[in-house]
């Protein structure tokens, strides 16, 4: 490999094929990045809308956001707000968590056409043609940074056409932009340390949590306190302290860039320091033995990663919503607030009660999406070629597709519970009733499980019956939710509502326990996942 | 002679492809059946229908007596596969890999695990993403191999290796082979073939072309005759003769293929040109290969 790269080097920068490289990666990302571009401005512009239309004088808004501003779990999550204008309530979801899926859609798109190109092989297929050493971290650069660009532009462009003020927006784009880009170099940096997608992926994605905690730290500390400080030290901060439609500080995008234009050099640097295949830390030994017996085993032991980590987010998540619903208490006079979360899902039972419901069915799409992932792990066994080595032991397609289900049940309903005591043993605290708290919560997380299933089966299906089309389970999953936020606002017909699983939940706790639709939520997914399976058994492997 | 493979007109399609066209294969039980073919012949469909990966358009396949679409389970449990490129779960170590795989395919022969790892040697520790190509398969080799089974199904199985290891390979297969069992080697590596095998299938666009012994196959096949002239030829004279083909004339080099029965009058031709130097190559594997793809096409086309 090193003979590679010793021509590459005299021809100079090493970047002939870039072209070629970016219109192909651009092509294989041709679906990704706009549908992720248009759903995030979508997230801006649709829940601002709906904030419109749920405050229709400023006066209630602020009422409402008083006792919500005071709360450190808020601050956290969502940072804090940048002006009581009736523009930043409307946004104050989206900045920070939209710029989270910003960076995460850098991510992707740059780890995709890096890293994970890299240990697929193909790009030792590029390397060997007339492809520069460079070419391919420049156009997965280029293409994440032209990602970041597009998002940002149809955001600006579509919240200013949704009545929000222009040069907030614009502030909005700087603070996205930030975001976004540091990942775009984050990630780029990432892929040359380590040398799997895995090792990528944890690289990357552990920055992002690091820095989410470092601001969350900073934003929620005491207005003398030192720790304020750390705010500034995150990315994701920088991307709060724009402060779009309060303080519009347009200069941090100075910051951002500096950034972005660091990490992408650091990253050609160490492109230079490594052969292709490898990365620059090196890899750990391991054990020259397994214990593991059967294909269930060694799912399993392949998803323990993925398991520890999900987990601990919903632990942390738990704990999240177990102190927010403290405060929730508080703001029980303000109707307002009632019907924001009557309409978010919630119908009945105390104001508690509808918080929990409401925050329950979220925990419950991404409960979905595990599932979603772990399921789908199967078409990556088998567009991997491992699945192949499987087969030909004595090891069923059946019992090898059920090992993938049990383990996606199972998860899922482990995270679910472990949020539901968590929150349950804080709020539980909080209200002196420990036990009963817990017991009402693990209640409400169990029954939104039947709307997990059916996720999951639809995942099942597509990867049994079209292993192609699989990745549009994550489709059908947005689909879902989107329905479920944005349904009743944009007058849908109660048919396109009601094809979403979720719409169909009991509203726990508080709500009216209905057997029937879990029992019927639960035969869909009997149904479709045994067509998956059957679809599996009979099909061409690979 | 019992038969551990029959495969008969067996087709498949993909789409508007048509991977096999009517393939027939026959491996007796006992030896090392070398099964040659350019990419895309069809050898990877054949052995991934005789794993029941994929399910024939038409004709048949036995394989160990059972069917490979429906005794998965018990069929399975008496062969190893080895692919030509090989995929590890990039954070199970090359160790874990080889136990799981012979695990599941019943057990772990602890003494040829330990002298296999030595022979190929090969470091068990390291996790599936750092392995080059060739410990890779390595790797799924030292799997077949540690496991109790009579069959191996072995798809281009060296093409990462160094010379070394296939040195190495090759005596590991003809000790399988000794001990009873029976292998299918598919390749396009054709010394590889020439070294080990005992019969040779070579296909073509998904039809079988020949089967045989080398020595079978070996007649069929010409000789190359390189030589340097004092005097030059005329290309045509050459060509008249009887039995020559393949007539290139650069300055006073010339090369031609001749028949074995007609080699002593091309010599006496050359002869009359003053030859500085002549080199002759009895037929390899390699050109009776590109023979078998010559006369299939002229004749097709």
């Amino acid at each position: 490999m090193t003979a590679l790269a010793v021509p590459a080097r005299q021809s100079g920068a090493g970047l002939t094929g870039t072209t070629s490289l970016l219109r192909l990666a651009a092509r294989r990302d041709r679906v990704l990045v706009p549908v992720s571009a248009f759903g995030l401005a979508a997230f801006v512009a649709l829940s601002a809308q709906a904030t419109f239309a749920l405050f229709p004088d400023l006066k209630s808004a602020q009422q409402g956001m008083a006792s919500t501003l005071a709360n450190p779990a808020l601050v956290a999550m969502y940072g804090p707000i940048s002006s009581l204008s009736i523009d930043s309530i409307a946004t104050l979801k989206s900045v920070l968590l939209g710029g989270v899926f910003l960076a995460l859609l850098a991510y992707v798109v740059v780890r995709r056409h890096t890293r994970t190109e890299e240990e697929a092989g193909r790009l030792e297929l590029l390397g060997a043609g007339v492809v520069g050493r460079r070419a391919a971290l420049t156009a997965a650069v280029l293409l994440g940074t032209g990602a970041v660009l597009l998002t940002v532009v149809l955001t600006v462009v579509w919240s200013t056409a949704v009545g929000l003020d222009p040069a907030g927006s614009v502030a909005l784009g700087v603070s996205w932009l930030v975001m976004g880009l540091s990942w775009v170099g984050v990630t780029a940096v990432a892929a040359q340390l380590t040398s799997s997608t895995r090792g990528t992926a944890a690289w990357s994605l552990g920055a992002l949590a690091v820095a989410f905690l470092v601001r969350a730290v900073g934003d929620t500390a005491g207005a003398d306190s030192p720790a304020r400080f750390l705010s500034w030290l995150s990315p994701l901060g920088w991307g709060v302290k724009v402060s779009p439609y309060g303080e519009n500080r347009y200069w941090i995008v100075v910051l951002g860039l500096a950034l972005y234009a660091a990490l992408v050099a650091a990253a050609f640097v160490l492109l230079e320091r490594r052969d292709l295949g490898s990365g620059v830390l090196p890899s750990r030994a391991g054990h020259d033995r397994s214990p593991v017996r059967t294909a269930g085993a060694l799912t399993r032991r392949l998803a323990r990663g993925t398991l520890v980590g999900w987990v601990v987010a919903y632990a942390v998540l738990g704990i999240v919503l177990g102190s927010i619903a403290g405060s929730v208490e508080t703001f029980v006079d303000s109707p307002e607030v009632a019907d924001m979360l009557r309409a978010m899902g919630g119908d009945a039972g105390s104001i508690t009660d509808i918080y929990f419901a409401t925050e329950l069915h979220f925990a419950a799409v991404g409960a979905a999406a595990l599932a979603i992932a772990l399921v789908t792990r199967m078409h990556t066994e088998e567009t991997t070629t491992r699945l192949e080595s499987l087969l030909a032991t004595p090891v069923r397609r059946t019992g090898w597709a059920l090992g993938h289900i049990v383990i996606a049940v199972v998860a899922s309903a482990v995270v679910m519970l472990v949020s539901v005591v968590v929150a349950g043993l804080v709020h539980g605290a909080d209200v002196g009733d420990v036990g009963g708290t817990v017991a009402r919560l693990v209640g409400a997380a169990l029954s939104t499980l039947p709307a997990v299933w059916v996720v999951l089966a639809v995942a099942m299906l597509l990867y049994g019956a079209v292993p192609r089309f699989t990745g549009l389970a994550w489709a059908a999953l947005i689909v879902f939710l989107l329905l479920g936020e944005f349904g009743d606002l944009l007058d849908l017909p109660g048919w396109l509502i009601d094809l979403s699983p979720f719409t169909h939940l009991p509203a726990l706790p508080g709500g009216t326990f209905a057997a029937a639709p879990l029992v019927g939520l639960t035969l869909v997914a009997a149904a479709l996942g045994a067509a998956g399976v059957a679809a599996l058994r009979r099909r061409d492997i690979g | 002679m019992t038969s551990a493979i029959q495969v008969h007109d067996l087709r498949k399609t993909f789409g508007h492809t048509v991977a096999l066209d009517g393939l027939d294969l026959d491996v007796a039980t006992g030896e090392i059946h070398g099964f040659l073919g350019p990419n895309g012949a069809g050898k990877s469909t054949t052995i991934r229908i005789l794993l029941g990966l994929i399910r024939a358009d038409g004709g048949s396949a036995t394989l160990l007596g059972g069917d490979p679409w429906h005794d998965v389970e018990t069929l399975h449990r008496r062969l190893a596969y080895v692919p030509g490129d090989v995929a590890l779960w990039p954070n199970l170590t090359g160790g874990e890999v080889i136990d799981i795989l012979a695990r599941l395919r019943g057990g772990v022969d602890e003494k040829r695990r330990a002298s296999m790892l030595e022979r190929f040697d090969l470091d068990p520790t390291k996790k599936g993403r750092s392995y080059s190509k060739g410990n890779r398969q390595k790797v799924a080799l030292v799997a077949a191999l540690s496991s109790d089974v009579e069959l191996l199904l072995l798809d281009e199985p060296t093409s990462g290796l160094d010379p070394l290891m296939e040195a190495v390979f090759r005596d590991v297969v003809r000790e399988f082979r000794d001990g009873g069992g029976t292998v299918l080697l598919s390749s396009h590596i054709l010394s590889e073939v020439e070294q080990v095998c005992d019969r040779v299938s070579i296909i073509r666009a998904g039809v079988n072309v020949e089967s045989g012994t080398l020595t079978d196959l070996r007649h069929l096949s010409r000789t190359t005759v390189r030589a340097t002239l004092a005097r030059p030829v005329d290309p045509a004279q050459l060509s008249g003769l009887p039995g020559v083909g393949d007539v290139l004339v650069a300055g006073d080099r010339v090369s031609c293929t001749v028949g074995s029965d007609d080699l002593g009058r091309l010599l006496e031709v050359l002869g009359t040109h003053g030859i500085t130097a002549l080199t002759s190559a009895p037929p390899t594997l390699e050109e009776l290969f590109m023979d078998q793809y010559r006369t299939t096409s002229t004749a097709t086309s």
